[in-house]
């Protein structure tokens, strides 16, 4: 387990800044406690200062997971996000897609949503914009590019 | 009136006689301490002279100062003289004073690996004498040393030992033996020097004079031997069956796990900002490969033109400066590997060159 790296950062702000933009100095600068990023077997944990002083006590090679994986590093030093960031970036998300309930169970299971299957959006999304996708019932669903 | 000037003269001659006299001797209540080999004076007198003087004594402390000189060199006309080269020179005799230390009392220095060993056997230096009778030449002879009493490597005559190959060489065995053992002796000194100075002692391509070293030792010195070519170890090549070595690069350093975290914290908006802002941000490495690029390109050309100038001495000019598709690529190129870089400036600031140029090496048509 160790920090990132500067290049490590950029590339994993780079990714995220897609979907939630400038609020990304919210989830590094968070009034209610220090939270940090940590890599740990090329995956990156979001994870608050009092469970990390815990988990060093754990030996690397028996430690599985901490705080919050939001992704892992390829092994050519890509960030891919996983979905188990959506509960950070949802709340703070610039542009918000959502689906009918009709297009929902298709695109959980890997579909494309038509138009017609679009509920609503925010205005002034441009063409290739990184969204959030929501159900009508404001239950974050994925995230995705237009 | 030339009678009183006589006599004003010869008054004034005498003023001036009894004023240096006077300048000459000093009274003083208590007798100074010499002490001439250093040049020293001692004045025990107490200060009357300066207290009175009160604010600015340095009236007083000049006289002071002069009266003191004054006895002092009265002490030293006494001294014996010599003629040193034409020059009169009085002789110092010891000094007195004991100076105190300028440098701070030696540590003891750490025992050699000898020293530690016999101290820990408890084996002491057997007294033996400096000089030993040598049969062979009917004389006494140093122990050790030049001339010593039993040099092998002296030998006029070796026999063959049983074992040994005929053809072998033993006067020069021995010779090569005495050297192994004045290397490996110079290398142990030196060791022991660098222990007591906890230095490094530089060692001849990491490889022992004996020959008895340990395989990582070897290794690590093949390795550097390795490496240790023009081109950096690229055109060696390995024994058959020899694996690459691994990690013998350098070891990548991380920030502490639990470091500052303000700091982090700190760093991160910094580059989140940098990201945000809509300016892009100079790139230093590529600006100066870029602005190193194209003062290139411009001499090379300048040279191009040059040599195409002197080309065409006698006749016409053409129409100068840019001639397209005249001059074939080959000539341009060559010319500019040619040139190559007569006058490099600074170094450039790190990073790879993008787009480049490459220097010398192969030029890929």
């Amino acid at each position: 387990m160790r920090p990132l790296t500067e290049e490590e950062t950029r590339v994993m702000f780079e990714k995220i800044a897609k979907y939630i933009g400038e609020n990304l100095q919210l989830l590094v600068d968070r009034p209610d406690g220090t939270y940090c990023f940590r890599l740990h077997n090329d995956r990156v944990y979001y994870v608050s200062e009092k469970i990390l002083k815990l988990a060093a006590n754990i030996s690397g090679d028996k430690l599985v997971s901490l705080g919050t994986c939001f992704g892992k590093f390829t092994k050519t030093h890509k960030f891919r996000l996983h979905v188990t960031a959506l509960d950070y970036l949802a709340p703070y998300a610039k542009y918000k897609v959502w689906i009918k309930p009709g297009a929902e169970q298709s695109f959980l299971y890997g579909n494309h949503v038509l138009k017609s299957g679009l509920g609503r959006i925010t205005e002034n999304t441009c063409q290739y914009q990184g969204v959030v996708v929501y159900s009508m019932a404001d239950v974050p669903l994925s995230r995705t590019f237009l | 009136m030339e009678g009183q000037s006589v006599e004003e003269l010869l008054a004034k001659a005498e003023r001036d006689e009894a004023e240096k006299l006077q300048r000459i001797t000093v009274h003083k209540e208590l007798e100074l301490e010499f002490d001439l080999g250093n040049l020293l004076a001692s004045d025990r007198n107490p200060p009357t002279g300066l207290r009175r003087a009160g604010a600015t004594p340095e009236a007083e402390l000049q006289a002071l100062a002069r009266d003191n000189t004054q006895l002092l060199i009265n002490q030293l006309w006494q001294l014996p003289t010599e003629r040193v080269e034409e020059a009169l020179v009085a002789r110092l005799p010891e000094p007195t004073t004991r100076l105190p230390r300028e440098k701070p009392v030696p540590r003891p220095r750490p025992l050699t690996r000898w020293q530690q060993f016999a101290r820990l056997k408890g084996i002491r230096p057997k007294k033996k004498t400096n000089l030993v009778w040598d049969e062979v030449s009917g004389q006494w002879r140093r122990r050790w040393g030049y001339q010593r009493a039993r040099d092998d490597t002296k030998e006029w005559l070796i026999e063959v030992p049983g074992g040994a190959d005929p053809l072998e060489d033993q006067f020069a065995k021995r010779i090569q033996a005495k050297k192994e053992r004045v290397a490996k002796n110079e290398l142990n000194r030196l060791r022991n020097l660098a222990r007591a100075h906890k230095m490094q002692v530089p060692s001849a391509a990491g490889l022992h004079p004996t020959g008895h070293q340990s395989k990582e030792e070897l290794g690590r010195a093949m390795q550097v031997a390795k490496v240790s070519t023009a081109s950096v170890g690229r055109f060696q090549e390995r024994l058959p069956k020899e694996k690459t070595p691994r990690g013998s690069g350098k070891k990548r350093k991380f920030q502490p796990l639990f470091g500052d975290f303000a700091a982090e914290k700190k760093s991160q908006l910094e580059l989140l900002r940098v990201m945000n802002s809509k300016k892009p941000q100079l790139d230093v490495t590529r600006a100066t490969n870029k602005q190193m690029r194209e003062e290139d390109q411009e001499e090379a050309a300048k040279r191009r033109k040059m040599s195409q100038k002197s080309k065409r001495k006698g006749g016409r000019q053409g129409p100068g400066g840019k001639r397209k598709g005249a001059p074939p690529s080959q000539g341009g190129k060559r010319n500019r590997a040619l040139g190559g870089r007569m006058n490099s400036g600074p170094p450039p600031l790190g990073g790879k060159r993008k787009g480049g140029q490459h220097r010398g090496g192969k030029r890929r048509k």
